[in-house]
């Protein structure tokens, strides 16, 4: 081999290639998140809107009721006025959320993923370059971005919807998905692992939208701190204020440079932070498979707790009083009136804020349960099962800190949020009780994903991280169910559809126990097959 | 003496692919027992229907006189197994591995632990994601070695280690076997195990093609021969179970077969003798023939 000339040229060598196998390896999924994020905006949002509330005083009483309820605001964003696009894409907000977690899950899977299992240095060995596994993945993520706003444009189009705000709408939905491509390809380099790299990307889209949903559900201020609040903040059909793009695209500038720069400073395989020696003996609380597990999970779970618990401290910060808001405006008064007054609007609002709470903690037990799945697939679980150690209490290890961690991290949520809305309203014992059943009664639904994780794991283990495709379905049907005209057999499938909404409605036993019947369920199928199979 | 492993006619199938077909071995208690295969011939995947981590799709297969597959929790109690290629958990470090997966197993001989990371040359106290291959293999070796265990099953354990912990690899094993250990080493390294290795069980293909000590495989096999005489060599190729003969000058070389070696001395010696040098076939020589014939 001749000597290589080490230069600009040299680093980006092998990119095509690179872009053309990711495409392969992702030809399914991504067509599929490209399409689900841009075709329903004009057949699903925008038709309902047109068949629901035709006339212009339809819209106008939908999005008065709308921006009555911080809850709804809180979720999905403010309404700027009652033109079609603008109450019709309203929901759909949310697609900048998913949007998100798309590009997220696309960029890690492509670098860091792929570096700790070692494929990337397969391919870094033959003629690919330092910066070329970059490269390709933010290629592929940003161009799956800006092609999703441009279909998600173009079917806006065929519809009676402003032209110049579909194209606003479209470009933000772009925008949102090139600043968290540019996250992720930072989180990839932060880390030695893809699970912590996710995390950390996460964590951020998860921030933004904190921000974003308590910036809307009040002044609005904390909403310019949020990548989600400024895509909002572009106001399609509103105004279409073009020069917030800008923000999208210094930002992703900005990202982009500092990940290449992180790129250029470290070693494949290594992260940021420096390996210091550790103990030469294991100590005795490291002695068996809990104990390895505890070892594997606290860190992760560490982080999930604080991540739930930052958010539910805001959400309790600002639900005291939150129906007093307009208060001097007579209709919307009203409207709050027949509600149920500021009580019921703040349930409503706790309601809502848990149930993002429940699908957090739910992906946190996914992450968690899928550990038996990386361990299995790593050999390092074959590593455990060839000691002394039997495959129940082995599957058991992970399980238990899955089905416990999500527990924890929720209900930490939830002295957190209680005690800030109590300290508010001045009556900590009232609310904090208040929050704590309402964190507590989230917990069957979110068992049922690690459930649902493990019987995977069991009886279809090369089928596991479908895992995540089954909350993702779950969080699409719960979110978007009611506006589509689903059937209400398939809501019926989300386990959150059947979390009670505490105080305001009156518990009921039987969801409870049937949630918890079906979790116990799945877990012990999944034991029972994971028992009989081959490990791989 | 007791048979520590049992395996007679053992299939294994992976949808329409027969890992195993029909395979058979016995290794005896106290001995190291080679296990020699190309890749790809089943090797591994017999060791890990032994581990119970695999379900024989039929046959027989005893450990110690159990099921592997039913029995797997308590067997694992008296077995250490190294497997080729170790992945560790990259938070730990080298010596917390060391001492779990030991722990778990059944408890670890301190002293001994103390001895092998010395002579192994090991630092203990590095996270496991910054070893390299031989040193990842060191962790699961001296945890391996330092347990209470009465069979190890090592499956091509001194793959990455440099040719100086190789010596001292294969100064555990022969004392692990004076302990009254049993070993079954699979490898590629044929000089080991005719360092290592009493008895050879060689597959191919998922199927046994021999077994037995290495001197009775000599036995079956021919002999390589070079004598220098005194005068013209007379002709050999006569003599039945001789050949590959050249000639050069006096000099004469040619393979035989063990049951034709004292006729050929006979012959060579009626001519004369200056110089004699037999060579029993190596455990090369015995491969590549199973493997050639196959081929």
């Amino acid at each position: 081999m001749t000597a290589v000339a080490v230069g600009a040229n040299t680093t980006l060598t092998g990119t095509r290639g690179l872009l053309r196998l990711f495409v392969r390896r992702d030809r399914i999924v991504l067509p599929l998140w490209m399409l689900l994020l841009s075709v329903p905006l004009s057949t699903v949002y925008v038709a309902s809107i047109e068949s629901v509330s035709p006339t212009a005083a339809d819209r106008a009483q939908l999005a008065a009721t709308i921006m009555s309820s911080s809850a709804q605001r809180a979720l999905y964003g403010n309404v700027y006025n009652d033109s079609i696009g603008a109450v019709g894409l309203w929901k759909a907000g949310l697609f900048h959320l998913l949007i998100g977690v798309a590009v997220i899950l696309t960029v890690i899977r492509h670098t860091r993923a792929e570096e700790e299992t070692g494929r990337a240095e397969l391919l870094d060995s033959t003629a690919v370059g330092r910066y070329a596994g970059l490269t390709a993945a933010l290629l592929l993520a940003f161009g799956a971005s800006v092609a999703t706003g441009l279909i998600g444009i173009a079917c806006l189009l065929t519809t009676d919807a402003e032209p110049s705000g579909s194209v606003a709408f479209g470009l933000a939905l772009a925008g949102s998905g090139l600043v968290f491509s540019s996250v992720a390809a930072v989180a990839a380099q932060l880390s030695t692992n893809a699970r912590t790299a996710r995390g950390i990307a996460f964590a951020v889209l998860g921030a933004a939208f904190a921000l974003r949903a308590v910036g809307d559900a009040s002044s609005g201020t904390l909403s310019w701190l949020s990548p989600l609040g400024w895509s909002l903040q572009v106001r399609p059909y509103a105004g279409d204020r073009w020069p917030v793009l800008l923000l999208h695209l210094c930002t992703t500038a900005a990202l982009t440079t500092v990940a290449y720069l992180l790129l250029r400073r470290r070693d494949l395989g290594a992260g940021l932070i420096a390996d210091r020696p550790g103990p030469a003996t294991a100590s005795p609380a490291l002695s068996g498979p809990f104990g390895l597990a505890w070892r594997l999970h606290r860190g992760s779970l560490l982080a999930w707790t604080i991540g739930l618990c930052l958010y539910g401290g805001l959400v309790g910060n600002v639900v005291y009083g939150m129906g007093n808001q307009w208060g001097d405006n007579p209709t919307i008064r009203e409207i709050i009136n027949r509600l149920g007054g500021s009580t019921a609007i703040e349930n409503s609002f706790l309601a809502i804020a848990f149930s993002i709470l429940a699908v957090t903690a739910a992906a946190q037990g996914v992450s968690a349960a899928l550990r038996l799945h990386q361990e299995e697939a790593a050999q390092r679980g074959e590593a455990v099962l060839t000691t002394a150690v039997g495959r129940i209490r082995w599957a058991a290890s992970h399980l238990v800190l899955a089905i416990t961690g999500s527990a924890v991290a929720i209900l930490a949520a939830g002295v957190v949020a209680g005690l800030a809305y109590g300290v508010a309203a001045g009556a900590v014992a009232t609310k904090l009780g208040t929050v704590m059943a309402l964190a507590a009664i989230q917990l069957p639904a979110i068992w049922m994903l690690p459930a649902i994780t493990v019987a995977l794991f069991g009886l279809m283990p090369r089928f596991a991280t479908v895992a995540w495709a089954v909350l993702i379905g779950f969080v699409a049907l719960y979110l978007l169910g009611s506006i589509a005209g689903f059937p209400h057999w398939l809501l019926d499938l989300v386990p959150f559809t059947h979390t009670q909404r505490i105080p305001g409605e009156p518990f009921r036993l039987a969801p409870v126990a049937w949630l918890l019947l079906i979790d116990a369920a799945l877990i012990a199928v999944a034991l029972a097959a994971f028992r009989r199979r081959d490990l791989r | 003496m007791t048979a520590v492993i049992e395996v007679s006619d053992l299939h294994k199938h992976f949808g329409r692919v027969r890992a195993l077909d029909g395979l058979d071995l016995t290794v005896n208690e106290g001995e190291i027992h080679g296990f020699l295969g190309p890749n790809g011939s089943g090797k591994t995947t017999t060791i890990r229907v032994l581990l119970g981590v695999l379900r024989a799709t039929s046959g027989h297969a005893g450990l110690l006189g159990r099921d592997p597959w039913r029995d797997a929790v308590a067997l694992h109690r008296e077995i250490a197994y190294v497997p080729g290629d170790v992945t560790l958990w990259p938070s730990l470090t080298g010596g917390e591995i060391i001492d779990l997966l030991a722990r778990m197993r059944g408890g670890i001989d301190e002293g001994r632990r103390a001895e092998l990371i010395e002579r192994f040359d090991f630092d203990p106290k590095k996270k496991a994601r910054t070893y390299s291959k031989g040193n990842r293999q060191k962790v699961s070796l001296i945890s391996a070695l330092s347990s209470r265990a009465r069979l190890l099953l090592l499956d091509e354990p001194s793959s990455g280690l440099d040719p100086l912990m190789e010596r001292v690899f294969r100064e555990c094993v022969i004392e692990a076997r004076d302990r009254g250990v049993t070993v079954l080493l699979s490898s590629h390294i044929l000089s080991e195990m005719e360092v290592l290795c009493e008895k050879v069980t060689i597959i191919r293909a998922g199927k046994t093609v021999e077994s037995g000590t290495l001197e009775s495989m000599r036995h079956l096999s021919r002999t390589s021969i070079k004598a220098e005489l005194a005068g013209p060599p007379p002709d050999l190729s006569r003599i039945a179970g001789v050949e590959d003969v050249t000639v050069e000058g006096n000099t004469v070389y040619a393979q035989v077969d063990a049951g034709s070696l004292g006729e050929l001395i006979r012959v060579l010696g009626d001519t004369g003798v200056r110089t004699l040098v037999s060579q029993p076939p190596t455990l090369e020589e015995l491969f590549l023939r199973h493997y050639r014939v196959a081929a």
